[in-house]
């Protein structure tokens, strides 16, 4: 067992730190107002003047599209030091990837499935930020049941004609792009009819409507496409083929933050930590010394401690190359299981008091994170989709019975 | 970086597995628990002879194999799928470490040698009648008189006490000076007593776990030389000695427990398959896939906690203290979890005598409790992260 990086990665990682020494502002987290935790990248990144700066300073200092080859205006690193990167992104309280969608989703998805012309059109705009990315998968009936989705595309000439409807898409009232799965052929089975599109956002055939959460704020969109046009290369993997490349992305999305996360809560509960310090309890004593909440702070401590390790398990199997098999979905429902029962910690910790919002129910960043984290077991597959995943591709279990399919061996049926 | 297991290891483990199928067999080990023992002398003899697992900790220099803690979790892991029914953890673990830790050049080379080769069998005394593993606990006291020591007092849940030759006791001074109003983890001394010396009586105890032995130790007026002191007092106290091999110990009941908590999540996943209900395997309902994928999870991270518990005490690094009683809380309370769910999904059959399920969770119930249950040890962490 070693958990050394290796020379090129922690000079790397030297380098970086000089980087953000000379060019980082930290005040940048004053002047924003934060409607969610800035540091959560499924929330979104704030829209800030600072990020966007921010962003273009990393272009031109070489530190975006690290694992990118160069012929597409990567820097041909490792993911080592992809790894690092990010590590050192959030210690140093940096603001979070600007195009988060593009840089770790759409664009290594493009680098594994995409042509040779996709890849020179897309990739160079994206390190750039020339083009912001959303995602279009979930749709009102196809959520956990993705494969049941129901928008769909048809050729017209040189062009696909998109028709339906996306939701949740984080980011929508920004994108340039959408990334999309779409129905092209409605008599093939389920898996099978579906393609991956890339689909231009500013045209009149595609509405972007905020969908305001339970939070009081929305960082979320509905997306409606009526006959919303795209060029018909524009299609990534092959017509037919969408669902394997979602799973690519899927894949992409479960990883992006193997060593990252253990950071993340580490840091959120050392806070939780301080309150309980700070706050006293019935008798008078701090809460951090009464007996049952310091054995949740505890276990709490542990549970980001088998994080951090779960993600060097993790990292270990990316830099080798090997399968990940089901570990994305174990890790999903350890982290966002753990986040959501540790900010209910924080919100008992802090009593009365933490539940009092300000004018116009503004909610602190704290309260933000405990309404929020009720999402974090629903978005990328819920917990029980998580756990279906586990038990049928993990160990082997059989298949849940269906309704929606005819009960002996028939044809799929594509609920279209 | 690579967090995992190098090929050799892996090649270790491999044979473990294999070994210990053949060799500890559920019917094995239903056959030693009817013994008096509950000691498999003859499993005991191969792992020490032929496979040498009894050195594996042990430097070469005292007739070891010079491993580190990794190689080590990987056989306890196999050890505790199989439950097997031998002084591992207590001889090969505890006493070997506390010896490694406390003792003299001499007596390393009197005593590590023989523990490696499994010709001697040793254990740690530490428990009274408190069940606590920590310092205000011990009372037995070690009272000098001439150019030896005598001990009086009463041990608890000695480990394996009826099949060791030699047992480590550890005792208050009676001569230090700051006993009264010093701190309880001062003045503490361990002693190698041979288990024949006269005024040393053991009692096996009746354990709900008959897999693992524990035992009553009775000290009255126990004379034993000045050279039966580990480090002759050279150091003032041995509790910071005692309290890190109390961590490795930890460890390797972490290791064991996620190899039993991964046997209960195969027998689950195995039977979840096989039996069916409303025409369809039980393992097609979300109700017991779901706890199979939560046993599932519960096993990852208790290894991952188990590994990394494992990386800090080879490296032997300053997170050990943090992380052993961090992964012995997780894993055993993860064990007992999943061993609970393998009866629960097993239904009627899992509650049955013939069954298996009951084995894992009495194993794992005695795993809890053993050095200090998982309250305990998340109040020492608690204590070690100064919150």
């Amino acid at each position: 067992m070693d958990l050394e990086y290796g020379e090129a990665a922690e000079s790397f990682r030297q380098r970086f730190r000089v980087w953000l020494a000379d060019n980082l502002d930290h005040s940048w987290r004053d002047k924003v107002e934060l409607t969610t935790d800035p540091d959560d990248p499924a929330s979104g990144p704030v829209d800030a003047e600072y990020v966007r700066e921010f962003d273009q300073m990393l272009f031109e200092a070489g530190f975006k599209g690290l694992t990118w080859p160069k012929e597409y205006g990567g820097q041909g690193l490792t993911r080592i030091e992809q790894v690092v990167f990010s590590e050192e992104q959030f210690r140093s309280g940096a603001p979070p990837a600007l195009n988060f969608f593009g840089d770790f989703l759409i664009g290594p998805t493009l680098l594994a499935w995409g042509s040779e012309d996709q890849k020179k059109r897309f990739l160079p705009p994206i390190l750039k930020s020339e083009e912001l990315w959303c995602q279009g998968f979930s749709e009102p009936n196809a959520g956990s049941d993705l494969a049941s989705l129901q928008t769909r595309a048809e050729r017209d000439g040189d062009e696909w004609v998109i028709t339906g409807q996306k939701v949740w898409t984080t980011l929508g009232h920004t994108a340039d792009w959408i990334f999309l799965l779409a129905r092209t052929d409605p008599d093939q089975p389920q898996h099978k009819g579906i393609s991956y599109l890339l689909v231009p956002m500013k045209q009149s055939g595609v509405q972007v409507r905020p969908i305001r959460q339970l939070t009081g704020t929305n960082e979320f969109n509905e997306i409606f496409l009526d006959g919303a046009r795209t060029q018909v290369e524009n299609v990534v993997g092959g017509v037919g083929n969408g669902w394997k490349v979602a799973m690519t992305t899927l894949a992409f999305e479960r990883s992006a933050t193997a060593t990252t996360q253990a950071l993340r809560y580490h840091q959120e509960l050392d806070r939780i930590i301080d309150e309980a310090r700070n706050v006293a309890g019935a008798d008078g004593q701090p809460k951090s010394q009464d007996p049952v909440v310091r054995q949740q702070l505890a276990q709490a401590y542990s549970q980001v401690m088998i994080m951090k390790a779960q993600g060097f398990r993790t990292l270990t199997s990316i830099l080798e190359d090997r399968d990940l098999g089901v570990t994305p979905s174990l890790n999903k429902i350890f982290w966002s299981e753990y986040h959501r029962w540790v900010t209910e910690l924080a919100m008992s910790i802090r009593g009365p008091q933490g539940c009092v919002v300000g004018d116009d129910y503004k909610l602190s960043v704290e309260q933000q994170t405990y309404l929020f984290a009720k999402s974090e077991t629903i978005w990328g597959g819920t917990a029980e989709i998580q756990r279906n995943i586990v038990g049928e591709r993990g160990l082997g279990l059989p298949k849940e019975p269906r309704a929606d399919r005819s009960p002996v061996g028939g044809r799929e049926s594509a609920r279209a | 970086m690579h967090f995992g297991f190098t090929d050799e290891q892996e090649e270790l483990r491999g044979v473990a597995r294999s070994f210990l199928e053949a060799n500890s067999g559920s019917l094995r080990v239903r056959e030693v628990m009817e013994t008096n023992a509950g000691f498999d002398q003859q499993l005991w003899s191969r792992i020490s002879g032929e496979l040498g697992w009894t050195s594996l900790i042990i430097p070469e220099a005292y007739g070891g194999s010079g491993f580190t803690f990794v190689e080590m979790i990987a056989v306890l892991e196999e050890m505790g799928r199989a439950l097997a029914c031998v002084p591992f953890v207590s001889s090969a673990v505890l006493a070997s470490s506390v010896i490694m830790m406390a003792a003299t050049e001499t007596q390393k080379k009197e005593y590590l040698p023989a523990i490696a080769m499994g010709e001697s069998i040793a254990t740690v005394a530490l428990a009274e009648a408190s069940g606590r593993w920590d310092a205000q606990s011990i009372a037995t006291s070690a009272r000098p008189d001439g150019a030896d020591y005598v001990l009086s007092g009463t041990k608890m849940f000695v480990t394996d006490g009826t099949m060791s030759d030699v047992i480590i006791v550890a005792a208050r001074m009676a001569d230090a000076t700051d006993v009264a109003g010093g701190e309880p983890e001062s003045g503490i001394g361990l002693f190698a007593v041979p288990v024949e010396t006269p005024g040393l009586e053991r009692t096996g105890l009746s354990m709900m776990d008959q897999t693992r032995a524990q035992a009553e130790v009775n000290l009255s007026d126990v004379r034993v030389p000045e050279s039966a002191r580990l480090g002759l007092g050279e150091q003032s106290t041995a509790w910071p000695a005692i309290a890190k091999v109390l961590d490795l110990t930890a460890v390797a009941l972490a290791a064991e427990a996620v190899g039993g908590a991964q046997k209960c999540l195969d027998m689950s996943v195995a039977y979840a398959k096989e039996r069916e209900q409303f025409g369809r395997p039980i393992g097609s309902f979300q109700a017991i896939k779901h706890k199979c994928a939560d046993m599932l999870v519960l096993v990852e991270a208790a290894r991952s906690a188990t590994y990394y518990a494992a990386w800090s005490a080879a490296q032997d690094n300053d997170e050990l203290p943090v992380v052993a009683p961090l992964a012995k809380a997780y894993a055993a309370d993860a064990y007992t979890r999943c061993a609970q769910e393998n009866i629960q999904i097993h239904g009627g059959i899992g509650f049955t005598w013939e069954h298996d399920a009951h084995l894992y969770l009495k194993r794992a119930k005695s795993t809890e409790v053993l050095l200090g249950d998982s309250n305990y040890h998340r109040d020492l962490l608690a204590d070690r992260v100064g919150m």
